[in-house]
């Protein structure tokens, strides 16, 4: 598994907040923050593991996602979905979309280390590790 | 009285016969829709072996009332409802606290039906929420990396602290305007947080949803003006304007006097009736059934796609702000087959369901001509008829709600996501 991380977010302070984590820990972030040309990008980038927030400009993660699992090359690709503690709705669609694993906005740096790395590890697709 | 009559088991026209009135004279009495006199009441209370003060003091309305109403309710219990005079008599401060529990409980359910309103479909509310969600979790990711990061460069500190203010200022204006909002204060309309229909409805029904003005012979639109003005949003000012040209625009076409002359010689106010002897459109009469001086009726209005317009609220009968109705609604109904009205008696869950006829109607235009899009405009009154009755007037009317999410009826054929609330046959 390599190191790559590709983070779909439109809010530029929490991209770089977790972009600066990632890259200390060692791994190569790629950030975009446009819904509606996210699954090309997604395409041409080929990361390792996909860090996809909620509410974007253009198209929802929950479509993202959805499109994304449609295609063979991306099918298993590794996701972290970023949703809002208040949406109780969000954690349901998320698991039903084909989230491997999904963080609640707000969260602590250290939970979105450690689900970056065992999603690279390959602790993907049981709903049971979707962290809180 | 008819809660007294049904609690010793005597039939309504048996009661009437003893009493020497008609069986229908009574129904009207025992639904508040006929004064009493003392002599029949006498009788009647004869009849109900009871003393004619307490039949006196149920019609009054007021704690016995209401604690009667909070007995029927039941909720699971049993109480001994051929006893409550007893309770009434001895214990008056409980009875008083029973009733004043009662009337709390309806008021929290009504409330409790206009957050989740709010909560689960208003947008703005949504928007808000996310927008002080992101700048929280922002602040909080930023603030850990300076704490936590001993060998940061200067560069990226610098950065970060940055960030970090420019968020704690987004963080300021946005749960300020969140607060605001919540309180339904002045200020949420000032930063454009409270809707612009809830604005113009809010402005309406302080006005008793009725203008002198806009009658003939009065100012007109232009004497509403400055009322106008004040409302906080531009929306809600347009919205308003929209709304007073409609109204003075009916008042034209049907004049208060004539209307209310033509209402008297047609008692159950037949809104197609009316139109044709106005020449008028159907909805003009929906708008001024509902509108003119000193009316009871609720009215809602929605577009083509269901949206909600317009909604003047009934008591008992609850509307969603944000759409999602029930679409059991004759408004629906109608919406599907322009021109053609539909009527319903209807009944609304609650801690004492409530009945209401509803009168529905769409009218179709075609503001670009034949070829271009129909736009349809659904309209439907709401009369109450009172606190549902037993027997078969309660099958007669159709079982209803607001929106599925707080409508406790089981196994409802129309039911598109899960109640909150509990479930009830």
């Amino acid at each position: 598994m390599g190191r790559h991380v590709l983070l779909i977010e439109d809010e530029p302070n929490i991209a770089e907040a977790i972009r600066f984590i990632l890259n200390r820990d060692g791994w190569q972030v790629s950030t975009h923050a446009n819904g509606a040309d996210a699954v090309a990008q997604v395409n041409r980038l080929r990361p390792d593991v996909l860090i996809l927030d909620v509410m974007l400009p253009g198209q929802s993660g929950y479509d993202i996602l959805g499109q994304l699992r449609q295609l063979p090359e991306c099918a298993a690709l590794p996701v972290l979905m970023l949703t809002a503690k208040s949406q109780g709705r969000d954690r349901d669609a998320a698991q039903q979309f084909g989230a491997d694993m999904f963080i609640t906005k707000p969260f602590s740096n250290a939970d979105i280390l450690a689900a970056v790395r065992s999603l690279a590890q390959g602790e993907s697709g049981d709903a049971g590790k979707v962290a809180e | 009285m008819r809660e007294r009559r049904l609690a010793a088991g005597i039939a309504q026209a048996d009661l009437a016969r003893a009493v020497g009135i008609s069986a229908s004279y009574l129904n009207l009495i025992e639904h508040n829709r006929r004064r009493i006199s003392d002599a029949i009441l006498g009788r009647l209370a004869t009849g109900l072996g009871v003393e004619p003060a307490l039949l006196a003091e149920g019609a009054e309305g007021g704690a016995a009332q209401d604690m009667r109403a909070a007995a029927l309710l039941g909720l699971g219990s049993k109480p001994e409802l051929d006893r409550i005079d007893e309770l009434l008599g001895r214990f008056p401060g409980w009875a008083d606290l029973l009733a004043e529990q009662y009337r709390r409980i309806g008021h929290l359910e009504r409330m409790v039906a206009a957050l989740n309103d709010r909560i689960s479909h208003d947008p703005h509310l949504s928007l808000a929420l996310h927008e002080v969600l992101s700048a929280v979790s922002s602040v909080r990711s930023t603030a850990a990396i300076l704490a936590e990061t001993e060998d940061i460069e200067p560069e990226w500190r610098a950065r970060f602290h940055g960030n970090l203010h420019a968020d704690s200022e987004r963080l300021a204006v946005g749960a300020e305007a969140l607060v605001a909002y919540l309180d339904g204060s002045e200020q949420a309309a000032d930063t454009g947080a409270t809707a612009p229909q809830e604005e113009l409805e809010s402005w309406l029904a302080e006005n008793h949803w009725h203008f002198d003005a806009l009658e003939l012979g009065g100012g007109g639109p232009q004497a509403l003006a400055a009322d106008i003005a004040a409302l906080a949003s531009a929306a809600a000012r347009s919205l308003a304007q929209d709304w007073v040209e409609q109204a003075a625009q009916d008042a034209k076409r049907l004049p208060l006097a004539a209307f209310e002359a033509a209402l008297a010689q047609d008692a159950q106010g037949d809104p197609l009736r009316l139109a044709r002897r106005f020449g008028c459109d159907v909805l003009a009469v929906f708008r001024r059934l509902a509108f003119r001086k000193g009316a009871t009726d609720g009215l809602v209005m929605c577009d083509g796609s269901g949206a909600l317009l317009v909604c003047k609220r009934v008591e008992g009968f609850s509307v969603p702000r944000h759409g999602a109705a029930c679409p059991l609604w004759p408004l629906y109904s109608a919406l599907s087959r322009p021109s053609q009205p539909v009527a319903a008696l209807v009944e609304m869950p609650g801690m004492v369901p409530q009945q209401f006829f509803l009168r529905a109607f769409c009218a179709a235009t075609y503001p670009q001509g034949i070829a271009g899009p129909e736009l349809r405009t659904g309209a439907m009154l709401i009369s109450k008829r009172g606190p549902a009755a037993g027997g078969s007037e309660a099958g007669a009317a159709l079982p209803v709600g607001s929106t599925c999410r707080i409508c406790p009826r089981a196994g409802c054929i129309a039911r598109r996501e899960p109640s909150i609330i509990p479930q009830t046959a």
